[in-house]
């Protein structure tokens, strides 16, 4: 009978080093070998030994978060050499920008509707609903991101987002997954 | 030669040569610009990516790789797609008040065009004129239907 394999699958990151893939490999839970392709954007762009210490100042439970935002922009940076995932938050930024003006048009409007008087003949023991019974208007407008009314997030200094756009709607940066972040820089 | 060093030579502690790729984007007065790039990405990969583009592309590039290198630093999980997610959630937000506004002001409208519509019938309505009414004859007298004449 023959003894069972302790042979380990080697990951994908060992597999593209042409390593052993040692037990307690710091890549092997995040780098399936049927991901060829993630580890080997990630190797390009940011390398394997900066990837092993970006890890290793995290805690385990952290890391699958960390692996899955470095590939995403890894890929996003293989795709887009020169802009990266800062393409597609100038792209966003601008839509937030324009649904804003949105909001703040449509809220002018709500507030104009519920202030219109219409004139009646009939006297006011009536009983007609006139529109000062209709909702009230809001109490303040809709905004979205900071409460300061400040743009939603801080560039870096001496950063500029004049990018002509290489996201666009056909070509959404795809699933994001991750808890919410403070986008202040 | 120039005793001026770009920042990245300064930081790998080597001559600045005078093509070097790196100079004309990390200048020595900006450290961290540099330190932070060469944090995240190493020298040789910067060097790399930006020897791949067209010269009139390469500020564009360092910018950028500026830019997420300093979001990885300050958000080591989730670095720049941190920002992407929440411009998503602020997008979903906007979006979903901005449909709740324009459904109450498709309510609103709906009913200030009723409001009209009764107003007009209303006003062309005939005048009531009291004086018009027919005077009463007598008391009317609830338990036998009847007016009792009054003369």
């Amino acid at each position: 009978m023959a003894s069972s394999s302790s042979y380990n699958c080697p990951c994908a990151a060992c597999k593209f080093l042409r390593r052993k893939c040692m037990p307690g490999c710091i890549f092997a839970p995040y780098f399936p070998p049927e991901e060829p392709q993630k580890f080997a954007n990630v190797h390009k762009i940011f390398g394997a030994s900066n990837v092993t210490k970006l890890l290793n100042e995290l805690l385990p439970h952290q890391r699958e978060d960390a692996v899955n935002s470095l590939a995403y922009e890894a890929e996003a940076r293989v795709r887009d050499p020169v802009y990266g995932c800062v393409g597609a938050i100038s792209f966003l930024q601008r839509q937030v920008e324009r649904l804003q003006k949105e909001l703040d048009a449509a809220n002018a409007d709500l507030i104009r509707f519920a202030c219109n008087e219409i004139p009646t003949g009939l006297p006011a023991t009536q009983g007609v609903n006139s529109l000062h019974a209709v909702a009230a208007p809001r109490q303040r407008p809709v905004r979205i991101g900071n409460e300061s009314g400040g743009s939603f997030y801080q560039t870096p200094p001496n950063f500029h987002l004049p990018y002509p756009l290489s996201w666009n709607d056909n070509n959404p940066p795809g699933n994001i997954h991750g808890g919410g972040v403070d986008g202040n820089i | 030669m120039s005793s001026t060093r770009c920042a990245a030579c300064k930081h790998l502690r080597r001559r600045c040569p005078s093509d070097c790729i790196f100079s004309p984007y990390f200048p020595s007065d900006n450290p961290q610009r540099f330190a932070y790039v060469h944090k995240i990405y190493g020298a040789s990969n910067v060097a790399k990516i930006l020897q791949d583009l067209p010269v009139n592309r390469q500020s564009e590039a360092a910018d950028s790789l500026y830019y997420e290198a300093h979001c990885r630093i300050k958000d080591p999980i989730h670095g720049s797609v941190g920002i992407i997610t929440l411009l998503y959630q602020q997008i979903y937000n906007a979006q979903t008040q901005l449909s709740k506004i324009q459904a109450e002001i498709a309510v609103l409208s709906a009913n200030a065009q009723t409001e009209s519509k009764y107003q007009q019938q209303v006003e062309h309505m005939p005048n009531f004129d009291a004086n018009l009414l027919p005077q009463q004859k007598g008391v009317y007298d609830p338990s036998t239907w009847l007016y009792q004449n009054g003369l």
